[in-house]
């Protein structure tokens, strides 16, 4: 009993971040209906960028608000300076560029801060507490878990409350009427870009100290978790995203503990195959799977 | 039939444009008039590697080979060997064997080089040695611990370095049963021969079933909460960790996140100091007490003679990169490859440097015994413990050596060498 | 060998000639012309074979290799849209196999020069099964969830290969024993030169019999599906069908690519088919120019040409050794990321789009100064 709580815990404090990862991929694939398989790697550069501030003030918070607004800017900068030029023609181009410009941040990232593992700082002790006997969650889970919740509700609330995420859902649903409404279409797609870049780059801050510490290929295996979330919860459903989070967490984590670390690939293709054969579009899809 | 002559001429220039690529860009020729050794002339040998200079792998490795290079300059300034200057031709193949197929027959059939040394990384190079078998070239002093490079039957040119895991394993068993006899002894490992030869010496010493819990990982799950998590329940006292680096430090930073804290016994390639300390950041205190294995000069005792003529050398021809562990293994692989060239003669062919190595006899900077014999083409046969303590780790009790069968673990008495004068060994 | 555009009308000019369905012109030719091309590419490889050296020659087979894995995958993704991150795991499914067949006839002490091609075709055999079973699941998903799934593929074929490291001998892999080239040729015939006969040829096969699928019937359907599921239905396609066949087909050669891999190398091993090999043949696909096997070629040759150029791209350049080591590896890497952006900006249609628009304006320009 004490075994599965604590690889409950330790499989949701993981999945949080894989949510909030999925959130992300979630969010431009809403926005631009591209797969932005660079997202890792943004992330990363973001991850950098908090690290040099933080060694250069000393301070984890500047770092951090540092790597938010690094993030914001790297999404719209790859919306505008790249993803604007690509012909979507073909849905496969934007991956094409995307995978592209993986390599592209990684070998920069490389050539300016070397390959060796960076640490990562923690804001709050990792040190889980302890109630009768039994490890539960440090306050820096506690933490991981309060700003995933804030980015959840926050995201939330534009969209559903705010003009602007008003103007953001139509400007991805209906692109042409919004526009003759005047709507500023690409203002509204770099600002989602933008937005997933940021979420993006949080989820980086959140996981990587629990990772094996900052390096440019940092976020690839957390890409892939959260990738599989994603899909798992329906590309189209940011609620969806969190639900493919947790349980992705929750998978490898009980997988790894009780069948075997080697396992836990399997374990995600089976649950992909389980969940997709049954609603092709993912838990959350609202629209069936075409048929005639 | 206009398209069809279009499509052959597409064909047909695509083919061209290859062969054309293909022509320019070789003439590795080797100019001395001499018997014809591929890579030896009579002022240069060239020696190429296989390293991950990029991708997940690089950290830490990609330091090794620059460095080794940086020895290579050293000598070559001091007017190389034989008077042959040494060219050290580094490829990447970012840990894919895949790649590692493509550049080790780029530096074979193409570069020409006479050896290839110290080509890192256990599927990486085993993916090679039949092709650096079918076309004689001696293939030295592999970077990785494994078995594999010890078979002098199947592959008479392949040369170990590294101590392997089992003979690690072997020296931190003969450690717990010594010093910390009757605590429970967990075990986690890399789910590959690295985890699996360092359990077997690890159980050959201590026996079959004294082993409590056993645990492994695979790189690309980087939770290992489920493991730890499975010791701190089980009540280990001791864990034998068979990792990497970063899942040293993983592993430690986890347990300390669970407050488990168990005397930690770490393998050498998993227990390098710097490369751990950097990587926990604030956290490395955890590192406190840790134990390790070593089998060259601690890269942070500066009273050492062979730290003291590395550190130079890194600094006047590695434009001083960081110095840390990886540096001093390049190094002794550098000297070692130089002694080996000279033991071979100046009339220098592939044949005569396997027979030199095959002859053993090298003194070098390692604190344990060489093997190479013309039955045994293993590294390094022996270790001695480190601990971190005050923050710095550093070396306690003897040097041990021993076998990868069964046996006994013995300690190795033979007095440390000092590095010659004027760091380029003589031949002897 | 752009046979995607034979069944194209004559004097086209639209770029997206590849999914033009219709005016199929003379049916039994077809094959002919596709086994003319065959020979005639057949004969200037052998040329080719003994004009350049070994390295080059292991390098072109090892294009061979690829190139079967990415025309398949043109075939799937270019003519049937189907997203598939998964080849990697096919190309290795066919490399282990080769592998233990080969094991299996040495430990026996069988010899001989069938033994290869009976390996080969075992390796076709077992890829078919896995990318059947596969594609019944692909053909329910669309877009990225396919993509998900055949991702979730590429990564657990290599982790099964450790999980069952009884029979695949985890990260390590397994050594595939060769047979030396037949005395025939002389004994001092280059090993290298013989790899890339066996592989071209094989190759050669498995590009005629691509091209005439994709110029047939199948082909047609295959484009149909593409271009409109709902159209298809109503024609009387069975889109399912259609999509497991597609596949089935992309899987044979993938599977047939990996264990000419393992045959050159020699060897097998999880490492060599990672991920990173799934999206990286995806790549080749589009930018050599999605949907034409010509294209493949180009995606084939840069798989190759990547690593290799990356290393004379940093030999240009003289470093310090403190900037050296940052920059060996990533430069040239950041250089192509930063070159194929641009190809993919500025040519949506791939190398081979650019290609036959450099042809055509050259070809009307011509006929322009000539009447």
């Amino acid at each position: 009993m004490d075994r599965l709580i604590f690889l409950t815990l330790d499989g949701l404090s993981r999945g949080a971040v894989y949510a909030a990862f999925a959130l992300a991929l979630v969010l431009i694939w809403r926005a631009a209906r591209v797969v932005n398989f660079a997202q890792g790697a943004m992330a990363v550069a973001a991850a950098y960028v908090a690290y040099s501030v933080t060694a250069a003030t000393g301070s984890y918070w500047l770092g951090f608000l540092a790597a938010l607004a690094a993030g914001l800017l790297l999404g719209a900068v790859v919306d505008r300076v790249v993803m604007r030029h690509v012909n979507h023609a073909s849905p496969l181009n934007p991956v094409i560029v995307a995978l592209e410009l993986v390599l592209l941040i990684q070998a920069v990232l490389g050539m300016i801060y070397g390959s060796q593992f960076r640490p990562a700082e923690v804001p709050f002790s990792r040190s889980a507490f302890t109630v009768g006997g039994l490890t539960v969650l440090s306050p820096y889970d506690l933490f991981v878990f309060a700003a995933v919740g804030v980015v959840v509700s926050a995201l939330a609330w534009i969209f559903a409350r705010t003009a602007v995420g008003l103007r953001m859902r139509a400007a991805a649903f209906a692109p042409e009427v919004s526009r003759l409404l005047g709507v500023n279409v690409g203002g509204m797609l770099t600002l989602g870009w933008a937005l997933a870049s940021g979420v993006g780059a949080l989820a980086a801050m959140l996981v990587i100290p629990t990772e094996l510490g900052l390096h440019p290929h940092a976020m690839d295996l957390v890409f892939v978790s959260a990738f599989t979330a994603a899909v798992v919860g329906g590309l189209d459903s940011p609620p969806g995203a969190v639900v493919g989070g947790l349980a992705v967490g929750l998978l490898l984590s009980y997988v790894s503990g009780y069948a075997g670390s080697d396992l836990t690939p399997l374990a995600v293709l089976v649950l992909l195959l389980a969940v997709l054969l049954v609603r092709p579009g993912g838990l959350f899809s609202t629209v069936a799977a075409r048929r005639v | 039939m206009h398209r069809m002559a279009r499509r052959g001429l597409a064909i047909a220039s695509t083919i061209a444009l290859l062969a054309a690529t293909a022509a320019c860009g070789d003439d590795g020729g080797s100019g001395s008039g001499r018997a014809n050794v591929p890579g030896v002339t009579d002022t240069e040998i060239v020696v190429g590697t296989h390293m991950p200079l990029t991708g997940p792998a690089a950290a830490g490795y990609s330091e090794i080979a620059p460095a080794t290079k940086a020895y290579f300059d050293y000598v070559n300034a001091n007017g190389g060997v034989h008077g042959r200057k040494i060219t050290y031709k580094i490829m990447d193949d970012g840990y894919n064997p895949a790649n590692t197929q493509q550049v080790v027959r780029q530096l074979v059939l193409q570069d020409k080089v006479f050896a290839i040394l110290n080509g890192l990384g256990t599927p990486t190079h085993t993916g090679v040695l039949d092709f650096l078998k079918t076309n004689r070239v001696p293939d030295l002093f592999v970077a990785s611990g494994s078995r594999s490079w010890d078979q002098p039957d199947k592959y008479p040119g392949t040369f170990g370095f590294n101590p392997d895991y089992t003979v690690e394993g072997k020296i931190l068993a003969h450690h717990i049963k010594t010093n910390l006899a009757g605590r429970k002894v967990c075990f986690l490992g890399q789910d590959d021969d690295f985890g699996r030869d360092s359990l077997l010496g690890v159980e050959k010493i201590l026996g079959a079933g004294a082993v409590a819990v056993k645990q492994t990982y695979v790189t690309s799950n980087t939770n290992v909460g489920p493991q730890i998590g499975a010791f701190k329940a089980a009540g280990c006292q001791v864990v034998v960790l068979a990792t990497v680096p970063g899942f040293t430090a993983l592993s430690i930073g986890t347990a300390a996140k669970l407050g488990f804290r168990p005397q930690w016994l770490v393998s050498n390639v998993g227990a390098d100091h710097a490369t751990l300390t950097k990587q926990l950041g604030d956290a490395a205190p955890l590192l406190e007490g840790m134990i390790g294995v070593n089998y060259l000069p601690m890269q942070n005792d500066t009273a050492n003679p062979w730290i003291q003529l590395f550190t130079r050398i890194n600094k006047e021809y590695n434009g001083n990169a960081g110095f840390n562990g990886n540096t001093v293994y390049g190094m002794a692989v550098g000297y070692l490859f130089v002694q080996a060239l000279l033991a071979a003669g100046k009339d220098l062919t592939r044949e005569s440097i396997v027979e030199a190595v095959e002859k053993g006899g090298f003194q070098g900077p390692g604190l344990a015994p060489l093997r190479f014999s013309a039955t045994d083409h293993s590294g390094y046969g022996g270790e001695r413990l480190t601990r971190v303590s005050g923050g710095v780790q550093s070396y306690f009790g003897p040097a041990y050596e021993t076998d990868e069968g069964d046996g006994p673990v013995n300690e190795y008495t033979a007095p440390a060498v000092a590095p010659p004068a004027n760091g380029v060994p003589t031949g002897s | 060998m752009s046979a995607t555009r034979a069944v194209a009308p004559p004097q086209e000019s639209p770029v997206g000639a590849a999914g033009r369905p219709g005016a199929p012109r003379r049916r039994g030719g077809t094959l002919l012309r596709h086994l003319a091309v065959a020979v005639v590419a057949g004969l200037l490889l052998v040329g080719v074979s003994y004009a350049v050296e070994p390295f080059r020659n292991f390098q072109l087979a090892t294009v061979a290799a690829y190139l079967c894995a990415v025309a398949g995958l043109t075939v799937l993704t270019g003519l049937n849209g189907q997203l598939s991150l998964g080849h990697g795991a096919l190309m290795a499914t066919g490399a282990y196999t080769v592998a233990l067949c080969q094991n299996a006839f040495y430990d026996r002490g069988l010899t001989g020069g069938w033994l290869l091609p009976v390996s080969l075709a075992a390796a076709v055999v077992a890829t078919v099964a896995v990318g059947a079973v596969v594609g019944v699941a692909a053909a329910r998903l669309r877009g990225p969830y396919l993509a998900g799934v055949t991702l979730a593929v590429a990564i657990v074929v290599p982790a099964l290969a450790v999980t069952f490291d009884g029979v695949f001998n985890g990260e390590q892999g397994l050594s595939v024993p060769v047979e030396p080239p037949p005395l025939a040729l002389g004994p001092y015939f280059p090993y290298e030169r013989w790899q890339l006969w066996v592989a071209g040829a094989a190759t050669l096969l498995a590009l005629v019999l691509l091209a005439n699928l994709v110029g047939s019937r199948y082909g047609r359907t295959f484009r149909a599906v593409r271009d409109d599921e709902v159209a298809a239905r109503l024609a009387g396609i069975h889109v399912a069908r259609t999509q497991v066949l597609a596949f089935v087909v992309s899987a044979a050669t993938a599977g047939l690519g990996g264990a000419l891999l393992a045959v050159l190398a020699q060897s097998v091993s999880p490492g060599a088919f990672s991920m990173t090999l799934s999206l990286f043949l995806l790549m080749a696909v589009v930018i050599g120019g999605l949907g034409r096997l010509a294209g493949a070629v180009w995606g084939a040759v840069l798989l190759v040409a990547l690593p290799d150029l990356s290393h004379s791209v940093t030999e240009l350049f003289t470093l310090s050794p403190a900037a050296a080591q940052r920059l060996e590896g990533n430069l040239p890497l950041a250089i192509f990321g930063t070159t194929l952006i641009v190809v993919m900006i500025v040519a949506p249609g791939g190398v081979q789009g650019l290609l036959s628009r450099l042809g055509r304006a050259v070809l009307a320009r011509w006929r322009a100064r000539r009447s």
